[in-house]
C-alpha cells in the first residue's frame, strides 16, 4: 500500500509532467514542427513504448505462464486480422480463463 | 475559414472515443488495483492524466517506491508525442478559442481526441472542443472506477483472466500497423529485444527499475529508427495511438 502523502507527491509529478507536455506547446508554439527526425522519432515512440511495456510483462499478467502465452497468441492472431481492440482483449481474457480452468480442474 | 463550434456536435464526436475508453480504462483499473493501488488512487490517476501507456508505466514506479525523477522522466518520454499533437491541433483552432480554453482543452488532448478533431474539414471552436473532450474524459474516469471496483470484488480466476486485457489491447494497437509498415514492425521487434535483454540479463534486471527500462528501450529504439528509417514528409503528419 502506497502511503497517502507519498501517493499525492507521485500524482502531482505524474499529472504535472503529462499536462505540461500537452499544454505548453499548445499555448506557446505558433508554427509547425517540420523537422523530419523529430517527427519520425515521435512517430515511433508509441509503438516502441507499447512493445516494451507488453513484452515480457504480458507473460506475468495472469496466474500461469501457460495461460498468458495462449492469451498472447490469440491476441496476436486476432489483431493481425484487424479485429477491434475490444474483441482482441475479450478473446485474450476468455482464452486465459479457459486455459486456467483446464489447468485447475483437469490437470492439477 | 468556417468554424465548427457546436458543443453537442463535439459530444457526439466524442461518444465513440468514450466507449473505447470505457474498456481500456476498465483494463487499467483492474491492473492498477492488482498492483496494489486503492480504487480512489486508480481513479485519481486516470482523472488527472488521461493517457493509457503513461499511466500503466507509472503504476509500478509508484507501488515500487521509485524516485520522482524516474516517474517524471518516464511520463515525459512516453507522452512527448502529445507535444506534437498539441502544436498541430492549435493550428486548427478557430477564432473562438481563447488562451483559457487552451489551458483546459490541452488537458484532455489524447491521441483519439486529436485524431478526430484534427480530421474535421474546418476550424474547430471552443464549444466543440469542450464537447469532444468531455465525453472521452467521463468514459476514461468511469471505466477506471468500474475496473478498480471489479478488481476488488471479482473472484481470483476472473481477475487473472482480466489481467491480460490491457496488454492484449496494446498488441491490438501495434500489430495492424506493424503488419502494414515494415519499419514499425522492425522498431517494435527491436524494442522487444531490448526489453528482454533488460528484463532477463541478471545484472541489468536487479539494477535498473521498470521505469528506466521503458525509458531506455523506447529512446534507443525510436532514435535508431528515426535515423535509419525516417518518415516520408506526408506520413509524418499522422499519429494516432492509444488513450
Amino acid at each position: 500500500m502506497v502511503e497517502t502523502g507519498q501517493f499525492f507527491l507521485y500524482l502531482l509529478v505524474m499529472a504535472g509532467v503529462t499536462y505540461l507536455v500537452r499544454m505548453v506547446p499548445m499555448v506557446l508554439v505558433k508554427k509547425k514542427i517540420t523537422n523530419t527526425f523529430v517527427r519520425s522519432f515521435l512517430y515511433y515512440v508509441p509503438y516502441a513504448v507499447l512493445s516494451v511495456m507488453t513484452i515480457p510483462a504480458i507473460f506475468s499478467s495472469t496466474s500461469y505462464l501457460a495461460s498468458a502465452i495462449c492469451g498472447f497468441a490469440v491476441a496476436l492472431v486476432l489483431s493481425y486480422f484487424n479485429r477491434s481492440l475490444l474483441v482482441v482483449a475479450a478473446s485474450a481474457c476468455g482464452t486465459v480463463l479457459v486455459v486456467e480452468l483446464i489447468i485447475k480442474y483437469l490437470i492439477l | 475559414m468556417r468554424e465548427q463550434n457546436n458543443f453537442v456536435a463535439g459530444i457526439k464526436d466524442g461518444l465513440p472515443i468514450c466507449l473505447g475508453y470505457l474498456s481500456v480504462a476498465f483494463a487499467f483499473g483492474i491492473t492498477a488495483v492488482n498492483s496494489g493501488l486503492t480504487i480512489w488512487q486508480a481513479v485519481l490517476i486516470s482523472m488527472l492524466n488521461v493517457t493509457s501507456a503513461g499511466q500503466l508505466a507509472g503504476v509500478p514506479i509508484i507501488v515500487g517506491d521509485g524516485t520522482l525523477f524516474e516517474l517524471g522522466l518516464a511520463q515525459l518520454i512516453i507522452n512527448l508525442r502529445y507535444a506534437l499533437m498539441s502544436v498541430s491541433l492549435s493550428q486548427k483552432f478557430g477564432k473562438s478559442v481563447r488562451l483559457v480554453d487552451k489551458f483546459l482543452v490541452s488537458f484532455v488532448n489524447t491521441d483519439e481526441v486529436f485524431a478526430v478533431s484534427s480530421s474535421k474539414g474546418m476550424d474547430v471552436g471552443r464549444n466543440y472542443m469542450y464537447g469532444i473532450t468531455l465525453t472521452p474524459f467521463l468514459g476514461w474516469t468511469l471505466g477506471t472506477l468500474l475496473g478498480a471496483v471489479a478488481g476488488n470484488i471479482l473472484p481470483a480466476i476472473i481477475i487473472s483472466a482480466l489481467g491480460i486485457a490491457i496488454y492484449a489491447m496494446f498488441v491490438a494497437i501495434v500489430t495492424p500497423t506493424a503488419r502494414k509498415e515494415r519499419p514499425v514492425l522492425l522498431c517494435s521487434l527491436f524494442a522487444i529485444a531490448l526489453s528482454c535483454v533488460f528484463n532477463y540479463v541478471p545484472f541489468l534486471k536487479e539494477h535498473i527499475s521498470s521505469g528506466f527500462i521503458i525509458i531506455i528501450c523506447t529512446l534507443v529504439a525510436s532514435v535508431v529508427f528515426a535515423l535509419v528509417a525516417p518518415l516520408p514528409e506526408e506520413k509524418a503528419q499522422e499519429v494516432e495511438i492509444d488513450g
